[in-house]
């Protein structure tokens, strides 16, 4: 381990000796090299997983989670909204046994797959949403969160029922082990096959979207503040933290991590509300864009179709509904009802989409940061035109940043720590989710923990490096593959959770389920 | 007679101890419960690897509690021929030993006076002196 470190600090020390010498067009080079081959490589990857539904111009992939999200929602009967006030009790802790006081909490378990899945998609992934699909993708975005807090419920409740519990006391669970473990309890085929797909799709998100699109937003971020450079060095750093906290054991790090994120969250969303409530006149014509944007599109690119695309792909990436990973960090609470974990994972799209991504997107819009045509009261868009003309023709993080800049001139600042702070943390979050996925395929050892971990490592680097169109595509594509296989064995596994919800509910209102008082 | 002693694993439990049987030595059926708790809060943050571990983390620390504290404390009150017993939770401490000396039915608490004091005790009170404002069941704080 110690020659391991001798190694990194070798490679930072020649990096701070060798920067001023080494030309910047060099390191442009490198970046440019590291972009092309990876674009290249995973081409055709995201052209399948975005191929147009034939005749149309909407990818298969969205129309496949919001018809998993709307038949989740409609075969419970709307759970969301139903047990909404029984979720809030139960994060309370009002139905916790104090005698299983010092195991994983509710609120323990929701707060940690919260810090995966809270960050840069709220801030970048919302500003590339309405950059390209105007203010109408809002509308989109939070009706795919309403309804993504179904697909979360059936896929937590899963996550704890299914997992393994080992000897040593300690949990592992997730979509590979419903899925195997309930196919096999259902007697159907396949569920080893299906269990692996996702493994390997979750290898691969959590390299795209947790870890290199990551690593690319908080470069952006970084270089808003401090000029241009080249983004391997950005990459080498977190990669450098990251290898210390999962290979090295330093614990300590990730743990000041999830402790400070849940404050940088309080802080962003109370910056929102300050920027709203300064601009508060504007509120009422911003939602008038969002619902007018919502329907017409307002002159963005593909129109009111290219907004609802747009809302409901970044709304998916942000809050990880139906792709699998929230049943991950779900499964280690401890509770003798699965379901009440379902229960809980449901505020998850909540407060990430229908509040967070909400406010970030009310910000830009009233900041007047995407330019309007005043002819035609539409949206103007780029020379390209891909997206909408931007003041500082900005895009993604850079956008939010600028849009929190225009009210609050020393925001960026905070912002660019608050941006840092998430992408760490997400990237803690999903190399556990990944590792997770590895183990099931590789089995548990120190060996093949390692090779994965260091893979990981490697990945932050080339994120940093790439440019934002081949890392988002990639990420993108990885993720929602996961949705693919987990949403298609969710179909299968519905009716577990289905009998469970009719159980429980049943004897919540007989009273056999009670509030413990404290 | 039931009393609970609540320990907090420093020196200063031995006086709430010999407290503690000086009182149940006055009484022909006295029963000695010795709590010792884990301080832990549902509400705080933690990793997803830290949450996959909890449940043997947990085991752990109470049996360290159990081994290193509480067992040898009950072990010294059987040994003076009183009748003891060992409870070890994890919570708020002040909130947890109250709650146990109320269930129990218990007729006093013991604990010892705080052994935390200057800045952080001013900043976010004692453990003690929580217990002694908000306790059900009547409190000797033990100096």
């Amino acid at each position: 381990m110690r020659k391991l470190y001798a190694i990194l600090f070798a490679i930072a020390a020649y990096v701070a000796v060798s920067l001023p010498a080494v030309a910047q067009e060099a390191a442009a080079t490198l970046d440019e090299r590291v972009n092309a081959a990876f674009a290249n490589a995973t081409g055709w990857f995201v052209n399948f997983i975005f191929m147009s539904i034939p005749g149309t111009n909407f990818p298969w992939i969205v129309m496949w989670l919001v018809i998993g999200a709307t038949v989740f929602t409609i075969y419970f009967a709307a759970v969301q909204f139903r047990f909404f006030g029984h979720a809030i009790g139960l994060v309370k802790g009002d139905y916790s046994d104090p005698n299983d006081a010092g195991e994983v909490s509710h609120f323990q378990a929701l707060a940690t797959a919260l810090s995966g899945t809270v960050g840069l998609g709220n801030i970048a992934g919302v500003a590339v949403a309405v950059g390209i699909g105007g203010p109408g993708a809002t509308f989109w975005m939070i009706l795919a969160g309403l309804l993504g807090m179904a697909s979360k419920f059936t896929e937590c409740t899963l996550g704890v029922k299914y997992r393994n519990e080992y000897p040593d006391g300690t949990v592992s669970g997730g979509p590979m082990y419903y899925i195997s473990k309930g196919f096999n309890e259902l007697g159907l085929p396949g569920g080893k096959i299906l269990a692996v797909l996702f493994s390997v799709f979750c290898i691969l998100g959590a390299l795209g979207g947790g870890n290199m699109f990551q690593a690319n937003q908080a470069h952006a971020q970084i270089t808003q503040i401090t000029g241009e450079f080249p983004g391997w060095i950005t990459g080498l750093v977190f990669a450098a933290v990251v290898f210390a906290v999962i290979v090295g054991g330093i614990k300590s790090i990730a743990r000041v991590t999830e402790k400070i994120v849940p404050f940088m969250g309080i802080l962003y969303v109370g910056a929102a509300i300050i920027v709203l409530i300064v601009n508060i006149d504007m509120i009422g014509w911003a939602f008038g864009q969002i619902f007018a944007g919502a329907f017409t599109g307002l002159g963005v690119a593909g129109g009111f179709v290219g907004a609802l695309i747009q809302g409901f792909k970044r709304a998916a990436f942000s809050n990880e509904a139906g792709v699998g990973s929230a049943a991950i960090a779900h499964s280690a609470v401890r509770t003798k009802e699965p379901i009440t974990e379902g229960f809980v994972s449901l505020l998850e799209p909540l407060i990430d989409t229908v509040v967070i991504c909400t406010m970030t997107a009310l910000v830009i819009i009233i900041s007047q940061q995407l330019i309007i045509d005043q002819a035609t009261g539409n949206y103007m868009l780029n020379e390209a035109g891909t997206a909408i003309a931007t003041v500082d023709g900005n895009g993604g993080v850079a956008l939010t940043s600028a849009a929190f800049g225009s009210a609050i001139g020393w925001f960026p600042f905070v912002l660019a720590i608050a941006v840092i702070l998430f992408a760490f943390s997400t990237m803690i979050s999903w190399s556990y989710y990944g590792l997770k996925a590895w183990t099931y395929l590789f089995g548990e050892g120190k060996t093949t923990e390692l090779i994965f971990k260091l893979i990981f490592c490697v990945f932050i680097v080339i994120g940093a490096a790439a440019s934002l169109g081949p890392v988002i595509d990639f990420s993108d594509a990885a993720i929602f593959a996961m949705a693919v296989v987990n949403i298609f064995c969710l179909y299968f596994l519905m009716k577990v959770v289905k009998a469970e919800l009719t159980s429980y509910a049943a004897r919540l209102k007989s009273g056999e389920i009670k509030k413990f008082t404290h | 007679m039931k009393l609970v002693i609540g320990l907090d694993g420093q020196s200063s439990g031995e006086k709430a101890l010999e407290f503690a049987k000086s009182v149940a030595a006055s009484s022909e059926m006295c029963e000695l419960i010795v709590v010792y708790v884990i301080e832990w809060s549902p509400f705080s943050f933690q990793t997803a690897e830290e949450n996959a571990e909890r449940h043997k983390r947990r085991e752990e620390e109470i049996s360290i509690a159990m081994e290193r504290v509480v067992e040898p404390a009950v072990a010294t009150l059987q040994a003076a021929g009183h009748s003891a017993r060992a409870i070890v939770r994890h919570g708020d401490v002040a909130d947890t030993i109250d709650a146990i000396a109320h269930d129990e039915g218990a007729t006093q608490i013991v604990v010892a006076r705080s052994s935390a004091g200057g800045f952080s005790s001013r900043i976010f009170g004692s453990s003690t002196a929580n217990l002694v404002m908000n306790a059900r069941v009547p409190v000797t704080v033990v100096a």
